[in-house]
């Protein structure tokens, strides 16, 4: 165990490591000025100058996508619970559901400023449609993969469609929808900034505004250092969260399934 | 069938007349071919067969999450063709839920059946405690062996307030000595508890062992064979098998078995 966690952590974090130094090296021996590429030392330096204002704007872009994914989870989640229920409801919707991910994110996000303004409600709206489609098609997967053994005895006993809803489809759903989760909670960051980019006047989408209109190439490498901060905390709040609640399985992956057996 | 009539409340459990068939392809696969059979209050019935005769299926019948193409289900003597709810069922593989706790999935099915919460995990943990696996109790059931899921799915089904329990070939998937330690405690609680139970085995001893009467059924599409009442005392001793009536039953009961194949 001790020697699988080393290897699952230590591997990329020497991959990282060894990146950032060939990066380092090359800037210092090429000589290539700093405003074309910056060594990662001025982009360190460059953060270390701008903390106070960065940390400003990481706390806007955590909140935002906090309340973001949040709220998509449980769209998301009720979409296909929903859709589950009312079978009908699904060839209804799914034409929706696609179109509503093939809109480009800078269009859809024009068009919510344009009829909500600047403020909270459009980002939301929009990392909500951001943030509802991949739990929504993975919870969906979940719920109709409820074991049939299972699903046999809850009948047998009298089981109404609200208790096989709580008792069976539900939580066999919920590995399913920890995976659509983990895939939203990589987006949604990314979104966030662009939504931010867009209009408005504090986060790291803005901050990535100004020092692009500035030219400062640190201050772009300093926006990507946080985007990729954030888009890392959120990926690991999640898979704690899964952690916590799918207890059940046995500690090998993809054993619990022949517990039933 | 002669005796009682329907309305008579000896009878827990009559089967009328059912038929069944499947669509194989194009064509209808008749399973059950107007079979009868019935169950007094307090009796122990076992059905034997071959297998893919159509014990499961008759099982789904009566338990009402499948309806029949002909005949009647009567319990009470009130016909409840089609209704669920009504009985209490132990399947083949024990059918735990592996995301609740051993205590919880007796409990949720005892509250399924009506029981109120408390009173459900109250018995629950007071069985649990007296089978022996009161230390299991808040474990996962992937914890538990083969045998002991059995214990719990089988206890599930004999706290369930209905009168009649429908066991399908519960021990068939367990090892020959655990077979006969559950067969032993099967007999041990039914005896000082005395339900209504039909039981589905294919093996002979299992079947004259444990029951009162024993129908045998012959391959798709299923009629009964024969009818035999077993003569041992109850008690049944656990050594019934030595008994020279013992041999000579199973001997009748192999040849019909054999000799309809
Ligand atoms: N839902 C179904 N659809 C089609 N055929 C079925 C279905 N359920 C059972 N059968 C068929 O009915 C026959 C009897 O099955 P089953 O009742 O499970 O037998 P048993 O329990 O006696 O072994 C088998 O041939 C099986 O293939
Ligand atoms: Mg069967």
């Amino acid at each position: 165990m001790g020697n699988k966690t080393l290897r699952t952590i230590g591997l990329p974090v020497v991959t990282l490591i060894a990146f950032i130094g060939l990066w380092q090296l090359y800037c210092n021996l090429s000589g290539i000025a700093d405003y074309t590429l910056p060594a990662p030392s001025d982009i360190a330096k460059r953060m270390a100058d701008d903390r106070e204002l960065l940390w400003s704007h990481f706390a806007a872009t955590l909140k935002l996508s906090f309340m973001g994914l949040g709220l998509g989870l449980l769209v998301g989640a009720a979409i296909a619970v929903i859709i589950h229920s009312v079978p009908l409801f699904r060839e209804a919707v799914a034409p929706l559901l696609v179109i509503s991910q093939n809109i480009p994110l800078i269009a859809l996000g024009a068009l919510l400023m344009i009829w909500f303004g600047f403020d909270l409600t459009p980002k939301l709206i929009l990392l909500v449609i951001v943030c509802f489609f991949p739990v929504t098609m993975s919870m969906l997967t979940g719920l109709g993969q409820a074991e049939p053994h299972l699903r046999e005895y809850l009948g047998m006993i009298g089981a109404s469609r609200w208790e096989r809803m709580k008792r069976l489809e539900f939580p066999a759903s919920l590995p399913y929808l920890f995976t659509g989760l983990k895939m939203a909670a990589t987006y949604v960051v990314s979104s966030a900034t662009v939504a931010e980019w867009l209009g408005a006047n504090k986060g790291i989408g803005y901050y990535l505004q100004l020092r692009f209109k500035g030219f400062d190439a640190a201050g772009v490498f300093g926006s990507i250092v946080c985007i990729i901060a954030l888009s890392l905390v959120f990926f690991g709040i999640v898979a704690l969260l899964e952690r916590f609640i799918i207890r059940w399985r046995p500690s090998s992956r993809g054993e619990w399934k022949a517990v039933s057996k | 069938m002669n005796g009682p009539k329907d309305s008579d409340n000896g009878y827990k459990l009559v089967v009328d007349g059912i038929a069944k068939s499947y669509k194989r392809g194009k064509e209808r696969v008749p399973v059950l071919d107007e079979l009868s059979l019935n169950v007094r209050a307090g009796e122990f019935v076992t059905l034997i067969g071959p297998s893919g005769s159509g014990k499961s299926t008759l099982f789904r019948l009566i338990g009402g999450v499948e309806k029949p193409d002909g005949g009647r289900v009567l319990i009470d003597g009130g016909d409840v063709t089609g209704k669920s709810g009504l009985i209490s069922y132990m399947p083949q593989q024990a059918a735990l839920f592996p995301w609740l706790s051993v205590a919880g999935n007796i409990a949720s099915a005892l509250v399924t059946a009506g029981a109120s919460k408390q009173e459900a995990k109250a018995l629950a943990a007071e069985w649990l405690d007296r089978i022996g696996l009161g230390a299991f109790e808040a474990e996962y059931p992937h914890v538990l062996s083969g045998g002991m899921q059995q214990r719990v799915s089988f206890l599930r089904a004999l706290l369930m307030k209905r009168d009649l329990m429908c066991l399908d070939e519960p021990f068939a998937a367990l090892d020959a000595l655990t077979r006969a330690d559950m067969q032993k405690w099967l007999l041990e609680l039914w005896e000082a508890d005395r339900r209504s139970v039909l039981f589905i085995t294919h093996s002979i001893e299992e079947a004259l062992l444990l029951s009162d009467r024993i129908y045998v059924l012959s391959a798709a599409p299923a009629r009964v064979v024969r009818e035999i009442a077993v003569p041992f005392a109850r008690p049944r001793r656990g050594d019934v098998w030595t008994d020279p009536a013992f041999i000579s039953l199973k001997q009748e009961v192999l040849a019909l078995l054999e000799g309809r194949r």
